[in-house]
């Protein structure tokens, strides 16, 4: 053992036996790939859509409280930025859906080749633009409709 | 001891309790399978979530409270929120389990869970007020 450091790459296998425990290279060592990408957007993806889930919930609380806090939120969910807040958190909420699925299938023993991984992906990045775009014109075509209707 | 000593960590413990006490963290694969099994959970109530979304749209809070009312709608909507944050507390430690190393680890991990929890309970206390609230309909 020559340097200090080399201490913390000390592990043991399940005899107990010592090994040196293999060092990662660094990122920028990687020629960019969509499935390397497509697995750390996951992850953000998860943050985004727990901390819309924290601001649902917010929604929730108004709605239960009374109208004049529903007022409030609506004042939110109705603002452009408050908009593309929502269209974000569903893109997240679509996203760790698709990829949640495709964990899944990995997980059941399926899919798991790099050559199926490397087809599912372009696949998974379609179908999550596709039913974000679905999703937010129906769901913000439906809210015009209704408070139209009401309105007049 | 023969000259082609391997170097040994010397554990007080027999290979049977190392293979059933399921490593140091004693909980062996629990936290990936209910990560795994309450995603399972959450595929069919997030495909109800939507609906519901598509359903309430535009709403005013008179027709929010009167869909929370109804046990079918008040039911989903608890299913949903207790499996959702428990799945996001497991998901968040493993990121906490990623990235925060050494000393800052305990703190961080239990602030993710004080305030997942708090949060989820906030959503329950939300669906429990709408789901128990005497109905419009039998007051006036």
């Amino acid at each position: 053992m020559q340097d200090v450091r080399d201490a913390l790459y000390i592990g043991h296998r399940s005899d107990g036996t010592l090994t040196r425990r293999p060092m990662s290279p660094h990122l920028q060592v990687y020629r960019f790939r969509l499935s390397m990408f497509l697995s750390i957007a996951n992850r953000a993806a998860g943050v985004a859509a727990a901390a819309g889930s924290a601001l649902g919930v917010c929604w929730l609380n108004a709605a239960a409280k009374g109208p004049e806090s529903f007022k409030k939120v609506q004042k939110v969910t109705r603002h452009p930025l408050g908009k593309l807040a929502l269209v974000g958190w569903t893109l997240a909420l679509v996203y760790h859906f698709v990829a949640g699925l495709r964990h899944l299938t990995w997980d059941a023993g399926y899919r798991f080749e790099k050559k199926e991984i490397n087809e599912d992906g372009p696949i998974a990045v379609g179908v999550t633009v596709g039913a974000t775009v679905v999703l937010v014109a129906t769901i913000f075509g439906l809210a015009a409709c209704r408070s139209r209707k009401k309105a007049s | 001891m023969n000259a082609t000593h391997t170097p040994r960590m010397d554990v007080m413990r027999s290979q049977l309790s190392r293979a059933r006490g399921l490593g140091s963290a004693k909980t062996g694969v629990n936290h990936w399978w209910m990560e795994r099994m309450s995603a399972v959970a959450l595929v069919p109530l997030s495909g109800w979530f939507v609906l519901q979304v598509m359903r309430l749209a535009g709403s005013s809070q008179e027709d929010v409270v009167e869909w929370g009312g109804k046990p079918a709608n008040s039911s989903m909507l608890l299913a949903l929120m207790v499996l959702t944050f428990y799945h996001m507390q497991l998901g968040l430690q493993v990121i906490i389990d990623d990235y925060v190393h050494g000393k800052p680890h305990l703190p961080a991990s239990l602030l993710m869970k004080g305030v997942t929890f708090l949060i989820g309970l906030f959503a329950v206390i939300a669906v429990l007020k709408l789901a128990l609230a005497p109905s419009r309909k039998a007051s006036a």
